[in-house]
């Protein structure tokens, strides 16, 4: 589920609040968006993707709340990682050209 | 056709603060409800697509790498695609609408390439085409869409149709959930295009899909199809919410002794991870994977790694616990009924495409997950769209018609107050999530959940709904509360196993049930058997087995 919302990263776009298919994020006036229904997140990862700044962490965990540190190790270190997997943002290319499913498909079976 | 017995009241001029008046209006914004809003637009509709969460992230395909059924125009491995599930279906697929289906997702693909979606490049630089990356794919869809001309409106569920004096559907109202704005959209024909039923089990992208298409269409009179076949499971790790079937055919399963269990596997074997799960836990391991495996893995679907990554977990050294989360319809076939090539439904003015419709069509009782339902999508929508484009040209002017509001059960005005329904998905979860009601099914488990199931639909059919903002929820709620009715009531009518429709106490293929069930109503759910069409060259085909 989500997790966090970075004060320092975040520039309060707001573009999380209508990127989440789940209405999770609730604008805030005059602050940076917060986390309003964290129980409706469905752990789909999209809100990362869709942040400029890399200001959203989802913890893997689907079913319940974890806790996790903004300044803890597994934030530092994964805060971004999926952005930059699917090659989305300024100087990156989509990695979809390289999706490599159809090597798997022949593959598998 | 509006449910016997069920008040459906005019609406007022003064309904919606929000107003639209559309030639077709499109429920739903994954893959279907995109094609078919970018087709009703190619033939000169004026398009509005309404989405409960934002078109581009929202539904199954969205956050997922998805197989696509695209096969090259050529006959024999067109007939070779045709066959790989055929058998496997409970031959309940028809051979007709497999032709189409490849052919449009071939045409489709064709569009998509030219949109600039990077289709990768193999190492003999040839074009492959057989996947699509979800998030890629709907930022594209969505880019696409709002270029027909088509308007885009998200977080706005639809709660319930409207149908004119004849019974025709001629639209929907809804809610803005961002600003709390109700909407009426007035429309000349509606597709429902809102994915499946998985009953809110956190799957990955699965948690907007609760069947509120179904209960739509049923609501105004329509057939669902191939509601038995809709206990499909994603396997998965058990913390996370990345099921990736095909990953997991490099998978060894163990016990929490680190013993191989005998027969477990990702798709023949799944029967004995989930026999094996209802009294102990199974563990994983990709170690079947040599290093290029692993490579091609990375790039097909990043935020599988994702999960392990940040659990600290290496899934080709480290035995992980697995779970099987129910998808429900989303990878099973069942869904609405479409009785024609434009994927009208029996009501006139309504129209469904994607996984809201049934995919026997095309996978029978064999699982639509992955390529097929990918193909169906990008095919039924296109049809569907196109389709109410051409119905609306014939519907009345909108102005003219009085219309009713066929929403009842859970939102009714007036209706019995104060029902929780966060309590009613609990308890729908508790009959269907069970892998020993659900995977394998029996009689008397069937009879049993049914038994509460219509005790909780007489409970709340009469409700109203417990806020203006517990609408939706209260509408997902008695959705899936819906679905599971028309699930089960058709599983026990099929007394047989056919393809996942599996049976314990009929454990094995009966020749003369080769048949759809047809379902639907809500008091009185019915189902009755609708021959399969049988192709031309039927004994031909038998004779060359």
């Amino acid at each position: 589920m989500i997790e966090i919302v970075s004060p320092e990263r975040c520039t309060g776009c707001n573009i999380c609040v209508s990127a989440c298919p789940t209405q999770v994020f609730e604008v805030v006036p005059g602050g940076i968006p917060r986390i309003a229904r964290q129980s409706d997140c469905q752990t789909c990862f999209m809100c990362e993707l869709y942040c400029p700044t890399d200001a959203l962490y989802v913890a893997p965990v689907a079913d319940h709340a974890v806790t996790v540190a903004e300044e803890g190790t597994e934030v530092r270190q994964w805060i971004g990682s999926y952005r930059r997997a699917v090659g989305w943002g300024k100087d990156r290319q989509p990695t979809a050209a390289l999706d490599a499913s159809f090597e798997l498909l022949r593959r598998a079976h | 056709m509006a449910q016997r017995g069920l008040s459906s009241p005019l609406l007022s001029d003064a309904a919606g603060q929000q107003q639209i008046e559309t030639d077709v209006l499109v429920i739903g914004g994954g893959p279907a409800g995109a094609w078919a809003a970018i087709a009703a637009a190619a033939r000169g509709a004026s398009v509005t697509l309404v989405e409960k969460g934002f078109c581009g992230t929202s539904g199954a395909t969205a956050p997922s790498g998805t197989g696509l059924w695209h096969v090259p125009r050529d006959a024999a491995a067109r007939e070779k695609a045709k066959a790989s599930r055929y058998a496997m279906g409970g031959e309940l697929a028809e051979h007709a609408w497999m032709d189409r289906v490849l052919e449009q997702t071939w045409l489709n693909t064709e569009t998509l390439t030219e949109w600039g979606y990077p289709f990768p490049i193999d190492t003999e630089g040839q074009l492959q085409r057989t996947s699509l990356q979800g998030p890629e794919y709907m930022r594209l869809m969505r880019k696409k869409v709002k270029e027909s001309g088509a308007r885009i409106l998200d977080h706005s569920p639809a709660l319930e149709l409207l149908t004119d004096e004849n019974g025709d559907v001629a639209g929907a109202t809804g809610i803005t959930r961002t600003t709390g704005e109700t909407w009426v959209a007035r429309a000349g024909a509606v597709v429902i295009t809102t994915g499946g039923c998985a009953f809110l089990s956190r799957a990955l992208g699965c948690n907007v899909l609760t069947g509120d298409g179904y209960l739509l269409g049923a609501e105004v009179g329509a057939e669902l199809s191939g509601m038995e076949f809709s206990n499909a499971y994603g396997l998965g790790p058990s913390f996370s919410s990345v099921t990736k079937s095909l990953f997991y055919n490099w998978a060894t399963f163990y016990d929490r002794d680190g013993v191989a269990i005998e027969g477990a596997g990702s798709s023949r074997g799944r029967s004995v991870i989930a026999r094996t799960l209802q009294t102990q836990p199974v563990f994983a391991c990709l170690d079947r994977a040599d290093a290029e495996i692993r490579a091609w893995m990375r790039h097909a679907q990043p935020n599988f790694f994702v999960s392990f990554d940040r659990q600290g977990i290496d899934p080709f050294k480290d035995h992980f616990p697995v779970a099987l989360r129910l998808e429900g319809t989303v990878r099973g076939t069942g869904g609405l009924h479409v009785i024609g090539d434009d994927c009208a439904t029996s009501v006139p003015g309504l129209y469904a495409a994607g996984d809201a419709a049934t995919r026997e069509l095309i996978c029978g009782a064999f699982t639509g997950g992955g390529s097929h339902n990918a193909a169906w999508a990008m095919s039924s929508g296109f049809w569907a769209g196109a389709g109410a484009a051409d119905f609306s040209r014939g519907a009345r002017s909108l102005a003219k018609r009085r219309l009713h509001r066929a929403g009842t059960a859970g939102i009714q005005e007036g209706g019995v107050p104060a029902w929780d329904p966060e309590e009613l998905v609990r308890a729908v979860q508790a009959e269907v999530f069970p892998y020993e009601r659900n995977w394998t099914r029996r009689a008397d488990l069937l009879e049993d959940s049914l038994q509460r199931l219509d005790a909780q639909w007489a409970r709340v059919r009469h409700a109203s709904a417990p806020s203006l903002q517990q609408a939706v929820r209260a509408r997902e709620a008695v959705a899936m509360l819906a679905t599971s009715r028309w699930m089960y009531r058709s599983a026990l009518q099929r007394t047989e196993t056919r393809g996942m429709a599996r049976r314990q106490d009929h454990a094995g293929l009966d020749l003369g049930q080769r048949h759809r069930l047809v379902s639907g109503g809500l008091d009185e759910v019915w189902v009755r058997p609708q021959t399969v069409r049988q192709p031309v060259n039927l004994d031909l085909e038998r004779l060359a087995a």
